[in-house]
């Protein structure tokens, strides 16, 4: 009946996971206490769990992944407390703690951090960006949403029942096989990939198909927003390379379920197989997470420098050729495995040529300061803070390129903190002020300046603090993974690396309050006019929460900065001759009774609940079916009802003073100070 | 297909909303084809990984094999009738032909079944060598494709009988063909490149 | 509202700075800033090489960030403002060319320095090289001179100014053979033999380790590898010879189970083909032959008795 599944699985072993486990099950519990307290269960059910509208599901991403980056942070400050103290003794978590922890915080960063947040930011913006009501697969959309949130769930799970996997986030075999892991915890891993990554392949073909499709007449390929474009590059990596991911993790659970022998120590296994499928997928990857983040800085600089981005067309070649090379480029993770010197030659110079186009980039956003008017908002802030580390990371990246430099650095806390910063301002850093940018759009009110701005002073400062000793650290010799050491002289490194830990811990602290602190200010920070930035792209065309529908009439576009020209044309708040009526999906249970039974799929898997298996195998397929079999599953919204919510937003943005026009002739140069209407 | 040419927006109507779904789905066979590409990747790089075990010789049987193959190819000619049957409208006979194609693969199923567990039982099962594990997994992925496929002909059976040849049934109909023609397609791969070597 | 957060943190990261270098920093001994041997020496000086290239690009970038967030600040900012200019054909030329010819640069060096200092190139040199045989086990390392008969556990001795020829494998998980004031690391991975070559130019005791997690001994898998003169070599090894155990099939089953922080350990004698056998215990197929894989797997004569040893060593985790 529950399989492997006994009451030993309860953490009852230690007090550091049983502190774990109290805190995730009086969170979970937390969470349900306030959704009683307000009673929110029938707006909870009705316009979020059920919902396909492309907004909401990015927000519940967006929750997603800032619950997950709070699990993912403390893992990481409990390794930097671990390694702080742990010299010559054994510190306070023994190793099979220590392991679960490294593994589950890059599993956690990976997969259920950043991965959420680049589908939550797509999703809210990338359909408005080009001008369309929605994404081409609602209903599918939803099903990605929940089968990621599945698949965070099997990881928050593991931590009161069972044990998480202590192989790493890349689960390395044949140490991940079942002869070396007995226990549940790779299976843990390996459900929580598959489920989350069917998650991402579809929400990738969800957005090749809707950015190419569904774009407002007008829009070529090149007169597309950077960040819509950067999204097209990840919905292509994403659905590129997770295929790989779900085949190497499928491989790795037959190994362990049935006995096979793909990556086992003899029997005819050969693990080198893993770790080049793997790598196929993992290094478009990096660049699935890091590119939206190029996204969202090619958005900021040029609004908030109040001027023409400069380069487009560059920034455009430069991000579809980081794409197709990140294909080229995964043997570099691992040129110690005996590759031939012509091999790892060829694979570290395809290495560097990335280089170059990520090169262009930060040379275009510096090109589209030069020359601008500069306001100085959080946004701002992550930008600048993120180009000038970014190259510091960029810099380790080419010297971790060539073999032979590699063969000293590999596998050391050098490459620790090379990952690391390229992670931390290249991709989180974009995110945070994505965040900060299309907060008002989402939710109608702007996030407080001055947490944002505290907390980005933390984080950037955290982040030298944490990483720098790391790369020294590297030089002197230590690997990564080590739950202690014997080595005197790394210790104040650690110390000062820890310290590095508790400021960005401040930093995230100070996101939690900016956000606290901006709704209970709401009423002052409002955005009446759905374009608070003096902005450049349709995003900002519709209000501030958009209609259901984003666009009562789809715009006609005849410029990169569509919106801004429409505002130096004039035309940008005209209203229509007449409005028409517009077919909007309707909401469904399906997205989350699929999700859920994704769940539990995965839970009877780890625990050899064969039954629960197939009844859930069932279920996903009936819902599949039910689905398909309804042919009436849309709404028609009347355009009188359109009318009145037009009518509506239009009073309200007549009665706010206007933006000035940048770069029409009469309008003064903007010297920072608040420009009316900006409010 | 020109990317540029489908770039509309203020009507997007009944028909685009179509072309997008079969859009998608082509998109998804790419991903699909993904799959099979790095599993016949890894069946060939673990082609000899015999640890002691049987070969390729001592297992397959051209007899079973072309078999099946007859099977699967019979199986996309009638899917073929069947969506010529579709554009005449002629809803029974889509039917009929739906019927005599999900026959013919699950007989394929069932062939690839009997062939399967004649090898666990001779003790060349996926657990013996890494060239069976990487076997089993590729002819058993084709298989698991097959076994949905015979699935979806099923409800789309149920779905003609019901609703008829209605827009989204065609549409859903154009799709499942797609599906079952690429599998033909994958199938043709597994028989040139797992079975063909290894019978000769 | 609170006014120090702008100021706290950086006065809180002078005081941890200076802590550090109270400490006395330790980057004068770190061990692959100071490398003790040529290898380790000319892979170092690629990183340098290839960081001093980088600052051509690297250096401008911080100034330009700096000069033009100042410049072209809203306020107050006295730069020129254009708010629709966005593009020069000479900037977009610069700014690919100029990367793509230091990245060409960077090929170059990386090309010849990938062949030259290839792990599985031989050194040259008068005296024939020291062959040592390295055996990952859970969780320490195994090292057998076959030139001298002899077998230590987490002990390495090396002539110093001699070349020292290691292959490498595991009876065990992926393990990552590395001493850093040496040499660059390879993977060591059962049925498969990975190659190093090393030498070591002055006398001392290095420390060298797994770096590739393995499990709950991971952190104490390390060893000393002493470089000692061609006289204290030849006493070394009589000292090991004069061990009154011998590794035979029985012992290094023993041997091969788990244990952590294993005590350093000599064999005056071992199994022979000790090496081969263990390779043979993970053999993929029939004929010994590894078709497509990037790393050459060997295979050498085999010792019936130790291959049937299998996987039995190997039980880790009971607890589990």
């Amino acid at each position: 009946m529950f399989g492997i599944l006994t009451i030993d699985a309860l953490p009852f072993y230690s007090w550091v996971a049983m502190t774990g486990a109290g805190v995730t099950v009086l969170g979970g519990a937390g969470a349900l206490a306030l959704v009683a307290w307000f009673n929110f269960w029938k707006p909870l059910w009705n316009d979020w769990l059920t919902s396909v509208d492309h907004k909401r599901i990015g927000v519940m991403y967006i929750i997603l992944a800032l619950i997950m980056l709070v699990r993912g942070f403390v893992d990481a400050i409990m390794m930097r407390m671990q390694q702080a103290f742990a010299m010559g003794n054994d510190g306070y978590l023994p190793p099979d703690h220590f392991d679960q922890i490294f593994s589950s915080h890059g599993t956690i960063m990976i997969f259920f951090m950043a991965m959420p947040f680049v589908s939550g930011l797509i999703n809210i913006v990338v359909p408005q960006q080009i001008g369309a009501r929605d994404v081409a697969f609602p209903f599918m959309n939803a099903v990605s949403l929940w089968l990621t949130a599945s698949g965070a769930g099997l990881v928050l799970v593991s931590l009161v029942i069972g044990k998480f996997s202590t192989a790493g986030w890349t689960g390395y075999p044949p140490y991940s096989g079942i002869e070396y892991s007995p226990g549940v915890g790779v299976d843990y891993w390996l459900w929580a990939l598959l489920v989350s990554g069917v998650g991402s392949t579809m929400t990738g073909i969800n957005f090749i198909v809707t950015i190419l499709r569904l774009r407002a007449p007008g829009m070529t390929l090149m007169k597309m927003p950077m960040f819509s474009w950067t999204s097209l590059v990840v919905a292509l990596l994403m659905a590129f390379a997770f295929p790989a991911l779900t085949v190497v993790a499928v491989m790795l659970g037959l190994d362990r379920i049935f006995g096979m022998h793909f990556f086992t120590n003899g029997d005819g296994g050969n693990m080198m197989n893993f770790i080049n499928l793997l790598w196929i997928w993992g290094h478009p990857e990096v660049y699935i997470l890091i590119l939206p983040a190029f996204g969202v800085y090619s958005e900021v600089v040029a609004t908030f420098s109040q001027k023409r981005l400069f380069g487009y067309e560059s920034l455009v070649y430069a991000t579809a050729a980081i794409g197709f090379l990140s294909f080229t480029v995964w043997l570099h993770h691992f040129f110690t495995m005996g590759s031939s010197a012509s091999v790892n030659a060829f694979f570290g110079i395809a290495t560097m040529i990335i280089a170059v186009p990520t090169g262009v980039k930060v040379f275009d956003w510096l090109f589209t300061m030069y020359r601008g008017r500069i306001i100085m908002h959080s946004t701002m802030y992550w930008t600048i803070g993120f180009i000038v580390t970014f190259v510091i990371g960029g810099v380790t990246g080419v010297l971790l390129a060539l073999p032979p430099a590699d063969y000293l650095m590999h596998n050391s806390t050098f490459l620790v903190a090379h990952f690391h910063n390229m992670l931390i301002p290249g991709a989180l850093f974009g995110y945070f002020a994505g965040m900060n940018y299309w907060f008002p759009k989402a939710f109608g009110f702007k996030l407080d300046e001055k947490w944002g701005k505290r907390s980005f002073w933390f984080w950037i400062s955290g982040f030298y603090c944490a990483f720098m000793p790391l790369y020294v650290l590297g030089f002197m010799g230590m690997s990564r993974r080590m739950e202690h050491y014997d080595m005197p002289e790394w210790q104040p490194y650690l110390i000062f690396a820890a310290f590095g830990a508790v400021l960005v811990m401040i930093g995230l602290i100070c996101i939690g309050v900016q956000i606290w602190v901006s709704v209970r200010d709401r009423a002052r920070n409002m955005d009446l006019t759905g374009d608070p930035w003096n902005g450049r792209t349709l995003e900002w065309a519709t209000a501030s929460p958009p209609a259901v529908y984003n666009f009562a009439i789809v715009p006609t576009v005849e410029d990169v900065d569509a919106f801004h020209d429409m505002k130096k044309r004039g035309v940008a708040y005209a209203a229509p001759e007449r409005y028409e009526d517009i077919e909007m999906p309707d909401n469904t249970p399906l997205g989350l009774i699929i999700g859920g039974f994704g769940f539990v799929l995965g839970f009877a898997m780890i625990w050899h609940m064969w039954w629960l298996a197939v009844v859930s195998l069932v279920v996903v397929v009936a819902c599949l079916i039910i689905k398909s079999s309804n042919d009436d599953d849309e709404h028609i919204i009347p355009a009188a009802d359109v009318e009145a919510i037009e009518k509506e937003r239009l009073k309200i943005i007549a009665s706010q003073p206007p933006h000035p026009v940048i770069g029409a002739p009469d309008s003064p140069v903007p010297d920072g100070s608040p420009v009316p209407g900006r409010a | 297909m020109s990317v540029e040419a489908t770039a509309h927006g203020a009507v997007h109507g009944e028909q685009a909303k179509y072309e997008d779904r079969e859009f998608g789905f082509w998109v998804y066979l790419m991903t699909d084809s993904l799959i099979f590409a790095l599993a016949f990747a890894t069946y060939v790089v673990m082609i000899q990984n015999y640890s002691d075990g049987p070969t390729q010789k001592d297992l397959f049987s051209l007899g079973h094999t072309a078999g099946e193959t007859f099977l699967l190819l019979t199986s996309t000619l009638t899917f073929g009738f069947a969506s010529l049957a579709m554009r005449a409208g002629q809803a029974s006979r889509v039917m009929l032909w739906l019927a005599v194609t999900m026959i013919l693969g699950v007989g394929f199923v069932g062939m690839e079944l009997a062939e399967f567990s004649g090898m666990i039982a001779a003790g060349a099962g996926p657990d013996r060598s890494g060239m069976l594990t990487a076997f089993f997994t590729l002819v058993g992925t084709h298989g698991v494709h097959v076994t949905l496929g015979s699935l979806g002909i099923f409800v789309m059976i149920c779905q003609v009988a019901v609703k008829g040849l209605t827009r989204p049934v065609r549409s859903r109909l154009t799709r499942l063909a797609m599906f079952w023609h690429f599998l033909d397609i994958v199938w043709i791969g597994i028989f040139s490149v797992v079975y063909l070597p290894g019978i000769l | 509202m609170i006014q120090l957060p702008k100021t706290l943190p950086i006065r809180l990261l002078l005081t941890s700075l200076s802590l550090i270098f109270v400490s006395g920093c330790g980057l004068n001994t770190a061990p692959i800033l100071d490398p003790k041997g040529p290898i380790a020496l000319a892979e170092r000086d690629l990183l340098f090489a290839a960081l001093f290239v980088m600052m051509i690009v690297v250096i401008p970038v911080f100034i330009m960030a700096f000069l033009v967030v100042w410049r072209y600040r809203a306020d107050g900012g006295k730069g020129k403002y254009t708010p629709d200019w966005g593009y020069s054909a000479g900037i977009d030329a610069v700014i690919w060319i100029v990367p793509a010819i230091i990245v060409i640069v960077l090929g170059y060096l990386l090309w010849n320095a990938t062949f030259k200092l290839n792990p599985y190139k031989p050194l040259a040199s008068s005296e024939p090289a020291l062959e040592v045989q390295a055996i990952a086990l859970d969780w320490k390392w195994l090292f057998v001179y076959p030139q001298y008969g002899v077998a230590t556990v987490n002990e390495l001795a090396m002539p110093v100014d001699r070349p020292v020829s290691f292959k490498i494998t595991s009876d065990t998980v992926m393990n990552s053979f590395f001493i850093p004031s040496l040499a660059g690391q390879i993977y060591a991975m059962a049925g498969m033999t990975t190659q190093l070559h090393l030498v070591a130019d002055s006398t001392g005791s290095f420390r060298g380790r797994n770096t590739q997690y393995s499990g709950d001994g991971f952190a104490e898998q390390w060893f000393e590898a002493h470089s000692m003169s061609n006289e204290d070599f030849e006493a070394w090894i009589e000292k090991v010879k004069q061990s009154d155990r011998g590794l035979d099939d029985a012992s290094y089953a023993e041997l091969a189970k788990p244990t952590i922080k294993h005590e350093v350990a000599y064999y005056s004698s071992f199994a022979p083909g000790l090496f081969g056998s263990i390779l043979q215990k993970y053999a993929m197929n029939q004929d010994h032959r590894n078709l497509i894989c990037t790393t050459t797997a060997q295979s050498e004569p085999v010792t019936p008795k130790l291959a049937s040893l299998r996987k039995d060593a190997n039980v880790r985790h009971s607890d589990d």
